[in-house]
């Protein structure tokens, strides 16, 4: 993905197996929001495709992309300020159900299932930050996706909330969603991925699990070596 | 009780040429209906749907040019005027939204601000068509009283209340919103924001020249500085929609009040005459600070602070 003549990615090649965690990490700048940004459709590749099902969609704008099965979340929070939370989750429901009163019942079994339910009439704007990053999930997840982009999910989180957002990327798995996650906080990314594709200015530097990532030496030096996880 | 308010509203505005009013009076309600349309039009696009227009003159100007140009050109009733503008101003909406929607915020707005000076200037020069500078005058009138007329854009209003109302209570009134809040989140979410921008300015400009097909029908002369105007009519638009509440049912129709109201009384003042615009200006500058949801938006308040004054006073 070039932007002019800076190579913001070059040659990242990967797959992502059905209902499988695949977790993307690197230093800041890597790149990684980036690569979400050309699998959601914000930017088209300069270079390359992106096939989900086998079916080019790199070229495409945003929102066929999230009708054809992908849903993502942003890393600085994109909140529907002015709307509750039960509103904000109508709203993307409307994707995939007629009518009003159908929309609201899928919304509301979405925020029940992300534990939104006694905070669904406030008004989003006034949301603490967990609760934002919980809506954010919610609010991809009524758009009933095959494919969940989460960008920096857990950052920012106390404890509390990373227990509690971990157990919904469980439960999500659970549902058959294929989950592609990019993450500074380590021990989450560890625990919950299957595999993990390393980027370092741009570059995939390597591709594996969990326990492989860690022994290698590349990652170690360009990312672990400098900051103890979060 | 809140819920009746609209049809009680409509009631009394339905009875009030019973009460005897003479017809200067009639001619300022007139107004409030034409200038409630009008802002109930730009509130769907700029308050509903975040764009923010500042050239809904040009939707008013074609839509008072259709009938003018019906009748001047094709000797045909300028009532006409209003069917044949839901298709013509439509169309030129489409047309206006492909380019203009490609910009978001101030961009918007100053392309919108262009497209109204471009058309203003386009019909002073379309001499053979338009008529030019002199205008358009039509010379019969349909009814001598303001009676018809009254209910005539009475009727246009309430439609478009209703209209509104039901729109944005609907999905797309969650479309509108979401893309006013974050437009790249709405976009992730899978609403096609292009599509559905464009059906909030193509509605927005329609009604809007319905307003204008009517004005040519109600003054009888139009021209490119009058229907086409940046400030009386562009500019206006704006601020009644802010003063009386954006992306509120009612705002409009209560901005229109104080906006039609307020002129007429200032301007009625020795002395004071044409400064009725400084105070409008400085209406605004109050509204923004203390109660930047209009009138409507933040009654609560409001009301409070009303409710204080008046004990404070006792």
């Amino acid at each position: 993905m070039f932007f002019g003549g800076l190579a913001a990615i070059s040659d990242v090649s990967f797959e992502i197996k059905k209902g499988k965690i695949l977790g993307l990490i690197g230093p800041n700048g890597a790149g990684k929001t980036t690569l979400f940004n050309v699998v959601n459709g914000f930017y088209k590749p300069t270079r390359g495709e992106v096939l989900l099902n086998h079916e080019k969609i790199s070229g495409r704008r945003p929102h066929e992309i999230c009708r054809l099965g992908i849903a993502r979340t942003f890393q600085v929070v994109k909140p529907l300020q002015r709307m509750s939370v039960l509103d904000n989750v109508i709203a993307s429901a409307f994707l995939r159900v007629k009518g009003r009163a159908q929309a609201e019942e899928l919304a509301l079994e979405t925020i029940a299932f992300t534990g939104l339910l006694d905070d669904r009439d406030l008004i989003s704007r006034g949301l603490p930050l967990g609760k934002r990053k919980k809506l954010e999930i919610a609010r991809a997840l009524a758009t009933r996706p095959e494919l969940l982009l989460l960008d920096e999910s857990f950052a920012g989180l106390n404890p509390r909330e990373l227990d509690e957002s971990i157990e919904i990327i469980k439960k999500i798995k659970e549902r058959g969603i294929t989950i592609m996650i990019i993450e500074h906080h380590m021990k989450v990314i560890m625990s919950i991925s299957d595999r993990i594709v390393v980027l370092n200015y741009g570059e995939k530097i390597a591709e594996g699990t969990p326990l492989e990532i860690a022994d290698n030496p590349l990652v170690v030096e360009a990312y672990l070596g400098e900051e103890k996880g979060a | 009780m809140r819920r009746h308010i609209p049809l009680i509203v409509l009631t009394i505005a339905a009875l009030l040429p019973f009460a005897g009013f003479s017809t200067y009076v009639m001619h300022i309600l007139i107004l409030v209906f034409i200038w409630t349309t009008i802002g109930m039009a730009w509130n769907l696009l700029g308050g509903y749907c975040g764009q923010v227009s500042f050239g809904h003159a040009a939707y008013f100007g074609v839509g008072a040019y259709t009938a003018g140009i019906l009748y001047a050109k094709l000797g045909m009733s300028p009532w006409w005027g209003i069917p044949f503008s839901i298709v013509i101003v439509g169309i030129f909406a489409l047309i206006l939204g492909f380019i203009v929607l490609r910009l978001r915020g101030p961009f918007f707005a100053l392309a919108t601000l262009a497209s109204g000076e471009v058309m203003r200037i386009t019909a002073e020069n379309l001499v053979g068509f338009t008529g030019g500078s002199l205008g358009i005058m039509v010379q019969e009138r349909t009814w001598v009283g303001k009676l018809w007329y009254y209910y005539i854009i009475l009727l246009i209003a309430s439609a478009t209340y209703f209209l509104v109302k039901k729109l944005i209570e609907s999905k797309l009134g969650y479309y509108f919103v979401a893309i006013r809040e974050d437009q790249d989140a709405a976009e992730s979410l899978g609403i096609n924001t292009t599509f559905y921008k464009t059906i909030a300015l193509c509605l927005s400009g329609t009604i809007t020249g319905i307003a204008g097909a009517f004005y040519t029908n109600y003054m009888g002369y139009i021209d490119p500085n009058v229907v086409f105007a940046l400030h009386d009519i562009s500019i206006i638009a704006i601020m009644i929609v802010m003063v009386g509440g954006v992306a509120t049912y009612l705002g409009p129709f209560v901005g229109a009040i104080i906006m039609v109201v307020l002129a007429e009384f200032i301007r009625s003042l020795p002395g004071l005459g044409t400064a009725y615009q400084t105070l409008f200006g400085i209406l605004l500058i109050v509204i923004v600070i203390y109660l930047p949801n209009g009138i409507v938006g933040d009654f609560p308040k409001l009301s409070r602070v009303l409710s204080r004054m008046v004990r404070t006073s006792r």
